[in-house]
């Protein structure tokens, strides 16, 4: 009998399956060691609500099943849903007081398609407010604390965001794996500064429907998990075409698991030269020759690309998707669900006070931005200019990819930072997504892994772009580079002694 | 382009947003120094640039204009704040 980890949440999600499936471990054994981990780890504010009596009974039906031998794909895998999924009858908030206390009665796709794979839910992670932050500090429910801190020091840092609470719930082994959604980097960026591995697919590869809507044409759902075998296994089973979101996209979704460790001998790898900002920490230069050196050692062609209109790609996003936003959290008017302000006599009023009340800081900062860039006499000088700059910001990466077949890029362009060290300046927080947004606005699949630590002990993760539905090639480099990497570190578990 | 305190309750208005006076000015400075990060691109030349309109090529799928799901009043109404019977309440809107 091979030997199980000596704790059952150290688990990956592969191992967890085949130790379930050949039934070395239940599900409910499982599920009950992660249901402890969660409640031990409320010091983090990973969750905004856990469900441990539905994980338990959910983990008892795939025992059922199990016995049967009708296991499926994820049978008994206790899982993390971002608070953004909707999910039927149980609270799903945004992060957001204006649903504090919304209570769906739908399920959105992609956790229906996680369930019909025998998945078990654990709970819904924290995040930014709507999905609109870096730090997971925009929150209504507050901040989550990253499991890492500097080494000799015990100041809390932030997990990254917006995905920020599924970050700290899989890098603090608080679940298999678990949900994010990206719209500029949300998923990569957490996942980069939490040390797990992060995947955004292709826009149209997972369905939208039941996520809670922030821009559109950007947002996209994918896995996060401790593993690059994981990501590709995760994805596997929340992709799908949907007949409730028409930019779904009907092509197959292949078994990225099997072509995983094909290596990367002649792949032609892209170093785009506008990645080199001015002011990157070298430990950042130094990650992303490492990446270069290991996968030119496994075979792989370096060869440098241009994407000249890198540097224009935060400013267009901040444009484009708080156009979005304020269109699409107009329907948050306090009369058909979520938070109504008291004593109004008039409707208009109903409406400005319960918005007024309900969106917090930043959320109300991009409404007023995305009001602004589409109001009469604005419109061009902003909201139209921004989609051409997006069509020269796509172009590039369909010119580079002339040359190569993925490119290599840093993840975030520092580790992780400390709780309210960027709150105060706008503009510092949005930065932090310099290296995923451009992937979010021309519509590709990104990859972060782990790849090494800063000298004072952080994690840092290199990111993989790739051509649009081609999911497949950054999963096989970033494998590659996970092998190279030998990334092994863990977090010390300090939140189970407070 | 700079955005006034005037402005900023304009599209407060617009947007359907109760912003506290002691707010505006804070809010004034944010855009402010958001719209001047953005002003940089201004130096992008996009004559004949067409806008992005899909960044996935795709044609936009058509089906039968048919009824699928109906019937789920009491759930719709699950999370009405206000409520009676199957109707939402509002204050009065016409005099």
């Amino acid at each position: 009998m091979t030997t199980l980890p000596g704790n059952l949440t150290e688990f990956t999600l592969a191992e967890a399956r085949d130790a379930v499936r050949a039934k070395k471990v239940s599900s409910k054994e499982l599920t009950t060691a992660f249901v402890k981990a969660v409640a031990d780890a409320r010091p983090l504010n990973a969750f905004v609500t856990e469900t441990p009596e539905k994980a338990i009974e959910m983990a008892m039906a795939s025992d059922v099943r199990i016995a049967h031998g009708e296991a499926r794909a994820l049978e008994g895998l206790p899982l993390a849903i971002k608070d953004l999924f909707c999910t039927k009858g149980v609270k799903t908030t945004a992060g957001s007081k204006i649903l504090s206390n919304f209570v769906p009665p739908y399920e959105s796709t992609v956790s229906q398609n996680l369930w019909n794979a025998g998945a078990v839910m654990l709970g819904k992670t924290n995040m930014d407010e709507f999905a609109m932050g870096s730090s997971n500090e925009t929150s209504h429910f507050g901040p989550v604390f990253n499991p890492w801190r500097a080494r000799n020091s015990n100041a809390n840092l932030v997990p990254g965001g917006s995905s920020g609470g599924s970050a700290t719930a899989v890098s603090g082994n608080l679940c298999l794996a678990a949900t994010g959604t990206d719209t500029g980097g949300s998923i990569r960026q957490p996942a980069a500064v939490t040390g797990i591995v992060g995947l955004k697919p292709t826009y149209g590869r997972c369905s939208r429907w039941g996520i809670v809507a922030f821009a559109s044409s950007l947002d996209q759902a994918g896995p996060m998990t401790r593993t690059v075998r994981d990501a590709a296994l995760l994805l596997k089973h929340m992709a799908s075409v949907d007949p409730m979101d028409s930019t779904s996209v009907d092509t197959p979704v292949p078994d990225y698991e099997a072509g995983l460790e094909s290596g990367v001998k002649g792949l032609k790898i892209g170093i785009p030269k506008e990645y080199r900002i001015d002011g990157a920490p070298p430990e950042i230069e130094a990650l992303w020759s490492n990446g270069a050196d290991w996968l030119r050692a496994q075979g792989a062609e370096i060869v440098e690309v241009s994407l000249p209109h890198t540097k224009y790609a935060l400013p267009t996003y901040y444009i484009v998707a708080p156009a979005e936003a304020s269109s699409n959290l107009a329907r948050y008017d306090g009369v058909r669900f979520g938070h109504r302000a008291r004593a109004t006599d008039d409707i208009i009023g109903l409406y400005e006070k319960s918005r007024g009340e309900g969106f917090g800081k930043e959320v109300q900062r991009r409404i007023l931005i995305g009001t602004y860039v589409l109001s009469s006499g604005y419109y061009d000088a902003y909201y139209a200019r921004a989609q051409k700059l997006r069509t020269l910001i796509s172009r590039d990466f369909t010119e580079a990819f002339k040359t190569c077949d993925v490119l290599l890029t840093p993840a975030t362009p520092g580790p992780a930072f400390g709780v309210g060290e960027k709150t105060a300046d706008p503009v510092s927080m949005y930065l932090n997504d310099v290296f995923t947004v451009t992937v979010n606005l021309a519509g590709l699949p990104g990859i972060s892994v782990p790849a090494g630590l800063t000298a004072n002990g952080l994690p840092l993760g290199l990111q993989f772009i790739g051509k649009a539905f081609d999911e497949a090639t950054i999963l096989r480099a970033a494998r590659a580079t996970e092998q190279a990497a030998g990334f092994a570190a863990k977090p010390a578990h300090w939140w189970r002694a407070a | 382009m700079s955005v006034d305190k005037d402005t900023v309750r304009r599209i407060a208005k617009l947007s359907r947003i109760a912003l506290d006076e002691a707010r505006v000015a804070p809010m004034v400075d944010e855009l402010n120094g958001i719209f001047a990060w953005v002003q940089q691109l201004n130096e992008v030349n996009i004559d004949g640039v067409p806008p992005m309109t899909s960044v996935v090529e795709q044609r936009l799928k058509m089906r039968e204009d048919e009824i699928t799901d109906g019937g789920n009043a009491n759930e719709l109404m699950a999370n009405a704040p206000q409520g009676e019977d199957h109707f939402f309440v509002v204050p009065k809107v016409v005099e």
